[in-house]
Formats: C-alpha cells, sequence, structure tokens
C-alpha cells in the first residue's frame, strides 16, 4: 500500500540473467525482463519458445538454474518463506485451461483462496463471491454449476474471477484468449482493459492474439533465442528488425501485414 | 462521538446523530485483509441507526479501498438506505470512484437459496440413491447387451477382432498377478489347515483337516479371493482407464470415427478377464492346497503322502470343476461393472475417484452374492 504511491519505484517485476532449462540446453538464457506497475504487458513469441516457462518460472512453479527474480523489490530467490507467501498472496493466476478445482462448484472454487487467506462471515464470502463473478460478466446463477459444465468462455472468466478473488495487484494471464471466438475474445479483452483500470492491476499476459497485443497492451515484449529481444509499446515492437518479430507483426494474419496486402 | 472499535484500527467511526444528520467517518485501508472486522461495524451501524435521515459517510480519510471494501461501502449505504435514511458518500479518492460504481451494480439479484426441511431433504437422497440403483441395473444390463453384439459381430467377423489388444490385456490382468495371487492363495491355505489342525485335533479328527483345506480350497477359496483380487487389481484399473478416457473426450472421438467403443476398448478387457480368471482360479486352489499341505506337514506333522492320500479320499472332479465353472461368470461379472462405472465418469477428478471406489465395491459385492447363488444351484444339483 506504501509503494502504490511511489513514483520512483515502478518496475514491479524485475528479471535478470534468467536462466531456466530442464534437461539439456536452456530455454531461458539470460533472460532480462521489467514488468512496471500499472500496466498491461503482452509477451510473445512462438510456440515452444518458452513464455509459459517464463511466467511459471516467475510464479515459483519451474526452478531457474540461476539469474534472479525480483518482485517489489523482494528477491524471491531469497526471500523467506513468509515473505514469498506475502508476496503469492499479492498475485493471482490465470491458468490457460483454467485449472479449476473440478470437484468445487463455481461459488467454492472463487471463494476457496478467500477461506484459506481471510477470515469471513459466509454471507460475506457468498457475496463477495456473486461479486467477483458480475464482475468478470457472468450472472450468479453460474456460482452453483460445476466446472465440467462450463463452456470455454465461461470457464476462462471463472478463472479470472478466482485469480481476481483476493484483490492482486499483479495478475498473470496464460493465453487468456485462447480457444475463444473472436467475438468472445474481444469481449475478454475489454474486460481485462476493465478490470486493470478499476482495481489498478498490473497485468502479465502471455499470448499469442495480435488483436489483444494492438488493443489492450500497453508495452509487449518478443521472446526469441531464450532472451526478450525487444520490448516497448507497439510502434517500438513494429520497428524491430529481428526476423521474427518481422515476419510475427508484419505477416499475413497480423493488421499491419494484412492492411498492406488489402 | 461513539467509537465502535479500537482506536488503533480506525476503520469506521460513528460521530453521532446531529439534529437529524448523522455522521460516519471512515479510515485506514479497507481491504480485504479487514473486510471481517469491517462487515461486524457496517452491521452495527446498521442496526442502530433505524430510521435516520441524511446520513453522510466521509471516506476521506481511507488509504486504500480495494472490491471487498467497496462492496461493503455498498452494503453499508444499501443497509442505511433501507432503513430509511439518505445516505450520501463523501470525501471518496477519484481514483476509487470506478471501483465504487462498479460496486453499486453489484448484488443486485437475489441469490437466496430456498431452504427445504430436513425431512423433505432425506426423502430426497433416499429417491435419488433409489433411481440411481435402477440406472445401475439399466446400464448393467444395456453393458451386458453391448458386449453380447460386440461378440456377435466378432464372430461374423473375426477380422474385426482385437487380438493384440486382448493378448495386451491378459498379459496385464492375467500373467502379471499370478505371484500376488499364488502367494495370498498359498496363505490363506496354510492358515485353513492351521485352523483346523488347531480346532479338529481336540477330538481326534486331524485328518478331516485335508478334506476341509481339499473342499474349501477347490470350491471357494482359490475362486472367491481371485476374484476378489482381480476385482481390486484389474476392476479398479479398468475403471480409471475407461474414465479418464472419457474425460479426455477420447470414448467421443472413436465415436465420431464410427468405431464403438464397446468393440475396442471394453470388449478385450472382459475377454482378458473371462479368459485369464479361470486359470488364475486353477493355480490359486493349488496353492491352496499346497499350503494346507505343507503346514498340515509343518506344524500338524502329517506327512505328504498321508495327506496326498486322503486328500484323493476327499476330493473328487467335481470340486474343482465347480470352482472352475464360476470363474469366467465372476470375471464377466467384474469386468462389466469395471466397465460400466469407467464409463460412467463426469467431468470432474473426484468422480473418477468415486467410480472406481464404486467399481471395486460393487464388484466385489456382486461376486459374493453370485458365489452363494452358484452354491445354492450346486447344491440342488448335486455337485
Amino acid at each position: 500500500m506504501v509503494t502504490m504511491t511511489d513514483p520512483a519505484n515502478d518496475t514491479v517485476i524485475r528479471v535478470r540473467d534468467l536462466v531456466v532449462g530442464f534437461d539439456g540446453a536452456p530455454v531461458l538464457d539470460g533472460l532480462s525482463l521489467d514488468v512496471r506497475r500499472g500496466e498491461i504487458l503482452g509477451f510473445v513469441g512462438a510456440s515452444g519458445a518458452g513464455k509459459s516457462v517464463l511466467m511459471r518460472t516467475i510464479i515459483g512453479l519451474v526452478p531457474k538454474r540461476a539469474g534472479s527474480i525480483e518482485v517489489d523489490g523482494v528477491d524471491l530467490g531469497a526471500a523467506s518463506p513468509g515473505a514469498r507467501r506475502a508476496i503469492e498472496r499479492r498475485w493471482g493466476i490465470l491458468f490457460q485451461q483454467g485449472a479449476l478445482f473440478s470437484s468445487l462448484t463455481v461459488r467454492q472454487n472463487v471463494q476457496f483462496p478467500m477461506r484459506e487467506y481471510l477470515r469471513l462471515s459466509r454471507r460475506l464470502l457468498d457475496e463477495i463471491a456473486v461479486a467477483k463473478l458480475e464482475m468478470v460478466g457472468l450472472p450468479p446463477e453460474v456460482g452453483d454449476k460445476y466446472p465440467s459444465e462450463l463452456s470455454g468462455g465461461m470457464t476462462k472468466r471463472v478463472a479470472l474471477a478466482r485469480a481476481l478473488a483476493l484483490d492482486p495487484d499483479i495478475v498473470f494471464l496464460d493465453e487468456p484468449t485462447s480457444g475463444l471466438d473472436p467475438i468472445g475474445a474481444g469481449e475478454f479483452d475489454d474486460l481485462i482493459r476493465t478490470l486493470q483500470r478499476t482495481l489498478e492491476l498490473t497485468v502479465f499476459m502471455v499470448t499469442h492474439d495480435l488483436d489483444s497485443l494492438h488493443t489492450v497492451c500497453d508495452r509487449i515484449a518478443v521472446l526469441a533465442e531464450g532472451r526478450v529481444i525487444t520490448a516497448g509499446p507497439i510502434p517500438t515492437v513494429l520497428a524491430s528488425e529481428h526476423p521474427w518479430v518481422k515476419s510475427y507483426f508484419h505477416g499475413k494474419r497480423s493488421r499491419v501485414g494484412g492492411a498492406r496486402a488489402a | 462521538m461513539t467509537e465502535l472499535t479500537g482506536v488503533s484500527s480506525g476503520l469506521l467511526l460513528d460521530n453521532g446523530d446531529r439534529g437529524g444528520r448523522l455522521a460516519l467517518s471512515a479510515g485506514g485501508a479497507w481491504t480485504a485483509e479487514r473486510a471481517g472486522e469491517l462487515e461486524r461495524l457496517i452491521e452495527r451501524v446498521i442496526a442502530r441507526h433505524r430510521r435516520v435521515g441524511n446520513v453522510d459517510i466521509d471516506m476521506g480519510a481511507v488509504e486504500r479501498l480495494d472490491t471487498f471494501g467497496a462492496w461493503l461501502l455498498e452494503r453499508l449505504r444499501r443497509g442505511l438506505a433501507e432503513a430509511g435514511g439518505e445516505p450520501r458518500i463523501i470525501g471518496l479518492s477519484e481514483h476509487y470512484s470506478g471501483l465504487l460504481t462498479q460496486a453499486s451494480g453489484l448484488n443486485r439479484v437475489g441469490t437466496a437459496v430456498p431452504r427445504r426441511s430436513a425431512l423433505a431433504a432425506a426423502l430426497a437422497v433416499l429417491g435419488r440413491a433409489v433411481s440411481r440403483m435402477a440406472a445401475d441395473v439399466v446400464a448393467v444390463l444395456a453393458m451386458t447387451g453391448a458386449l453380447a453384439a460386440a461378440t456377435g459381430r466378432v464372430v461374423a467377423r473375426p477380422a474385426s477382432f482385437r487380438l493384440t489388444s486382448t493378448v495386451n490385456q491378459m498379459e496385464r490382468v492375467g500373467w502379471r498377478a499370478v505371484p500376488v495371487v499364488a502367494l495370498i492363495t498359498f496363505l490363506i491355505g496354510g492358515i485353513l489347515a492351521q485352523q483346523g489342525l488347531f480346532h479338529f485335533r481336540q477330538f481326534g479328527a486331524d485328518l478331516y483337516v485335508v478334506d476341509m483345506v481339499g473342499i474349501l480350497g477347490l470350491r471357494e477359496v482359490g475362486v472367491l479371493m481371485v476374484a476378489i483380487m482381480v476385482a481390486g487389481r484389474s476392476g479398479s484399473s479398468y475403471t480409471a482407464e475407461l474414465g479418464s478416457m472419457k474425460m479426455r473426450e477420447e470414448i467421443d472421438a472413436l465415436r465420431t470415427m464410427g468405431i464403438d467403443p464397446v468393440d475396442v476398448l471394453v470388449l478385450p478387457r472382459v475377454l482378458a478377464l473371462v479368459l485369464t480368471v479361470p486359470c488364475l482360479t486353477f493355480l490359486g486352489a493349488m496353492a491352496a492346497l499346497y499350503g494346507g499341505g505343507l503346514m498340515a506337514w509343518l506344524y500338524g506333522g502329517m506327512s505328504p503322502e498321508a495327506f496326498l492320500s486322503r486328500l484323493q479320499e476327499a476330493i473328487s472332479l467335481d470340486d474343482l470343476a465347480v470352482g472352475l465353472i464360476k470363474a469366467p461368470f465372476m470375471a464377466l461379472v467384474i469386468g462389466v461393472i469395471a466397465s460400466v462405472q469407467g464409463l460412467a465418469v463426469e467431468g470432474s477428478a473426484e468422480s473418477l475417484g468415486r467410480k472406481t471406489t464404486e467399481s471395486v465395491v460393487k464388484s466385489i459385492f456382486l461376486v459374493i452374492l453370485l458365489d452363494g447363488l452358484f452354491a445354492m444351484f450346486f447344491a440342488s444339483i448335486g455337485m
């Protein structure tokens, strides 16, 4: 709550010289990246380039070989378990497939983090769960359904509601619009934008969706060869001479390339 | 001025009623961590002020507001408005106006769940259990029918038979079960002999231990122990395999390719059971006799020759046949139940676990029931 009003320290996540690998050659090799407070950072790269690996390394699901990850000035590698939990409590994660608990109802899924971390009355829990569902654009009746009864778009929305359950400062989104139709994807982009503004979120978004990159992202970071090869607002990235960036943003399916062809 | 909580918290101060005008002032962090505390304060304020006029809620000193705080502020506003007041929120940082606007639209639709009496709930549980049981019977009959139809198709077109799959399943449920089946039935045979010797010796009937071990081993112990072990070992794995295939839409994929899952998944598995369980039963019966004989020799001092000659008198081929005749029927029951439960798995991980448990419990129950029916049948035909 202090950091929020401190304009000098506006880097929330600072990744330096990160090396991550499984067996053999590293997937991420000397990667450095800054995520600034209150921005939506779009993170792109070829399939298999290691976008999800970076996200999973930052949130602590994948061990790193070298380098440092700082969140709000706290080095996650060196932090005590208590300090780590305090950081973890401040972020929410939307997994690609939703990762909703299949044996709990939607309401219980959204309430789960609140039950774990907060002591609230039943009435307040129910009200907040409905409120979160309404915030992501779902009617309250959805609360009684099980995850297996939801459509793809609804699953994403419920997963977003659960990610937002504790009012996090940072939200990680792993391909939030994958598997949605263009209209649904556009609505989801708008939702992310609106929520980011009202709740003042910092959003780290792994995505492939060129429309999302153009419409909602403040900055874009491009991953190739295990490093961030360019990062910045759309014009900066479009100006990059890297061949992968060129073919990605100027290819047939891109806005720039598509418009030129037409 | 009334302080609602300790000064340290300062979340909400009630400045009292001043000429029909109530002033509340809020401060601190209206966030998730304080939500429990805040809720109690708000409820007290609402309860205390019935029929107030104008209320000013001064949010000027609030350092931080999140959705929890915004909702509770909205609840306070609605509570006071319901009590006849005209609440106004003043001094809230511009910054949070979006959040407040959002909160004012939340929870408008009543979400109260209708409560039912305990008796109605108990009756509903009973009713559901009965209808589920009926559905189970239908499902088992349907699966048996589907298996018969699949067998018919295979007989008509032998080339469509999944031989590789069947042999693979036979290895998994038959060959690999040999060590554990042999060990367990050997031990049971030994235990039967030891118990028999201990008690029969009191009236000098040592020799009848051989009769008991022989008849029980061949007719009951071999086949029952094998069936129970196969239900636990292979029935459960069938249910889990078919269930996770169902969850991952693999079964649907097969159907769309015009392939009946019963043909490719269920028939080879059930057939593998029907073919291997009699073999395991024979093995189990022999191991039980061996265990009994060994125990009679080591514990009861009965020489192997004496045991064998008595055994020849005590048992007939009928006893072995009874055990072996029962085996394929028990295998069929286990296979059908396991497949029905596997294909009944729904989307959740919990459902997979529940169906696997049901598969084992139901097949063991039915195996024992079937054994009882067979006992009556064989008694009446004099076998």
